[in-house]
């Protein structure tokens, strides 16, 4: 397995946008916040060529900035994002049409005063990959491949629905003729019946182009369905990755466990309610977080280590890496409550 | 349902359902025509001297001139025929109010746009200094600079640029600074798409309509501001009269009984500028979502 996207030890602080007069009123002493936050802390990560790597976690623990730096719509303040050994930003440009993004909201992902074949085939031009004169029948071609009317590229974004809008954003990053894509939530903000029809489109064309992704989402069973490994992020860092079936089955780390569990189920013949393990505590600020272990004020399995040291990436036998002091007791907690 | 509902369709439909503005607009396009035209409608050529009589100053309006036609608007002091002094001064108002309202918009954009996508020093540089001017009122910055420059229309057009071009550049900037944090701006860059696409293809368009609303106002603005330079006598030569000039020829005789002097000219600019405020209101109505039904 070789890795074709190589996530290298990134980091992303975002600082407080300060001007000149909110710096001159913190040095009188106001109460200005000058804490940054970093939103993407020391993350390692590969992804394999054709692999679907689903990344998911709370909202606010930075998987969308991780897919962003992964993009190359971010540039990371350490570490370096390689595509194929090359790197996607250059001096905070973004030096490859290689990965291409889906956003979360095809209402506001598309410009709203560009016909949908010109926000199509502008990449492409641009780069080369069609000429003005061709450009209408590339644009037809991709549109037909993500089942939309090849007829409608003059129409304009407020003409569609959610759906058709996204299937025209879909096309849009597949016209750069991408090797990989990043999609952040791309199906959040769609009605389910709408999510099945997007999810299995991306099924269909991950696998006829052979692209590889990266599919992010708070949706943990669209995550289970689409990914072939899993990463979870707390608060920045990555806790655990993995193949989604143990991942899923019997997670490594209390966190991933608490998650998981917090997932409503349907249980057949419940003779009660069926209780939920919610997590304890609410996410620590970003802006403040706990010493050692991001997890140790809420973890069950918390011993002092973790409130002092960093649990440092631990790879398990069946190709699953781990962040925790405990993962030997939560792994044995699992396998019990999967037994 | 693609042939109907081009925006620009749309925007002319809605525009339509509002009588007044639609009776501004032909007002507008009304008096355009007439400036465009003066030298054809107008019974005289208020300019060529040898045309102007003496004897015919100061006449109240009805009266059979030396020419052998009827001042229907009588004659300002030089014996100019003020129906024509008026579309001549109309396309000179006009002209100075357009040249002056584009190019500050042209130069406020770029300003306004510039500092939102850049950012950081060159950012806080740009909208301090757009500050700072408009603290200062419009018509004494103009009075400052046609006082330095002299008089001329290339002056006057200069003047009125400095003194309105703050108002699009803050325009420009809000507009900017809003579109650029939207998601369609971020998967431009991402894909990636160089600056230059990004902001003419991108960015510029959608902030077309807020400045389309300040044009429209600031050139009526500007077509009052160069009227009251005039009348002050600081804008044009007294031999190319514009409005305010006009009214400016006019006042000394307005206790006299020969009111006709001033007050035509000053009818004709404030139907001008009412109108095209009119229109300007109705384009700001359509564009402000809030207002929409």
């Amino acid at each position: 397995m070789s890795a074709f996207l190589t996530v290298d030890d990134v980091s992303r602080v975002f600082g407080p946008n300060l001007n000149t007069g909110e710096k001159i009123a913190a040095r009188l002493g106001a109460q200005v916040e000058t804490r940054s936050v970093r939103a993407v802390s020391d993350v390692s990560l590969t992804v394999s060529k054709g692999e679907t790597l689903g990344l998911v976690g709370e909202s606010g623990c930075g998987k969308s900035t991780l897919g962003r730096l992964m993009a190359g719509i971010l540039a990371p303040t350490s570490g370096t994002v390689l595509i194929d050994g090359a790197p996607v930003m250059v001096n905070g440009v973004k030096a490859t049409t290689r990965v291409q993004t889906v956003f979360q909201d095809p209402f506001a992902s598309l410009d709203p005063r560009m016909k949908v074949g010109d926000t199509v085939s502008e990449g492409p031009i641009a780069h080369g990959l069609t000429t003005r004169a061709q450009a209408k029948a590339y644009v037809a071609g991709w549109f037909e491949k993500v089942g939309l009317d090849p007829g409608w590229t003059d129409r304009f974004p407020h003409q569609f629905s959610g759906g058709q809008r996204q299937r025209v954003a879909i096309a849009r990053a597949l016209a750069m003729q991408p090797d990989m894509l990043i999609c952040d939530e791309p199906v959040a903000s769609l009605d389910v019946s709408i999510q099945a029809q997007i999810i299995n489109l991306f099924l269909e064309l991950t696998r006829d182009l052979e692209l590889t992704t990266v599919f992010i989402s708070h949706d943990l069973s669209v995550v289970q369905h689409v990914s072939d490994r899993v990463a979870v992020m707390y608060l920045g860092r990555i806790v655990e990755v993995g193949p989604v079936a143990q991942v899923f089955n019997n997670p490594a780390h209390p966190y991933t466990d608490a998650l998981f569990g917090s997932v409503p189920k349907l249980v057949l013949d419940a003779d009660e309610l069926v209780h939920f393990d919610t997590i304890t505590g609410e996410v620590p600020s970003p802006l403040a977080p706990p010493s050692g272990c991001y997890f140790h004020p809420r973890c069950p399995l918390a011993t002092p280590v973790c409130s002092s040291d960093v649990p440092c990436m631990q790879s398990l036998p069946d190709m699953r890496t781990v962040a925790c002091h405990h993962f030997k007791e939560q792994f044995a907690k699992s396998f019990g409550k999967a037994g | 349902m693609s042939k109907q509902s081009t925006p620009l369709r749309l925007f002319w439909a809605e525009f339509r359902e509002n009588r007044i503005a639609v009776i501004a607009l032909v007002v507008v396009v009304l008096l355009i025509l007439l400036a465009l035209l003066a030298s054809v409608v107008s019974p005289q050529n208020p300019y060529d001297l040898a045309n102007l009589s003496l004897m015919d100053s100061r006449r109240p309006p009805g009266f059979v001139g030396s020419g052998g036609y009827t001042h229907i608007l009588g004659t300002d002091p030089q014996g100019r025929d003020l129906l024509s002094a008026i579309f001549y001064g109309l396309q000179i108002s006009i002209q100075i109010g357009l040249a002056a309202g584009l190019v500050s918009l042209t130069i406020g954009t770029f300003l306004g746009i510039t500092a939102a996508y850049v950012g950081g020093r060159i950012e806080a540089l740009i909208m301090r200094l757009v500050d700072l001017q408009l603290s200062f009122p419009a018509i004494l910055l103009a009075l400052v600079i046609v006082a330095l420059l002299g008089q001329g229309k290339a002056q006057l057009i200069g003047a009125l640029v400095a003194a309105q071009y703050a108002y699009f550049a803050r325009t420009a900037y809000g507009a900017a600074k809003a579109e650029r944090g939207k998601d369609y701006i971020e998967a431009a860059v991402a894909t990636p798409l160089s600056t230059r696409l990004v902001v003419m293809r991108h960015l510029l368009p959608n902030c077309t309509p807020p400045l389309i609303v300040v044009a429209t106002v600031q050139i009526a603005n500007s077509i009052s501001l160069e009227a009251t330079l005039s009348f002050l006598g600081l804008g044009l030569p007294v031999t190319e009269p514009s409005l305010g000039m006009l009214i400016s020829n006019g006042f000394p005789y307005m206790m006299s009984g020969r009111y006709w002097i001033s007050v035509y000219p000053g009818v004709a600019l404030i139907i001008l500028i009412v109108a095209i405020n009119i229109v300007g209101d109705q384009i700001r109505d359509q564009f402000n979502p809030r207002l929409r039904r």
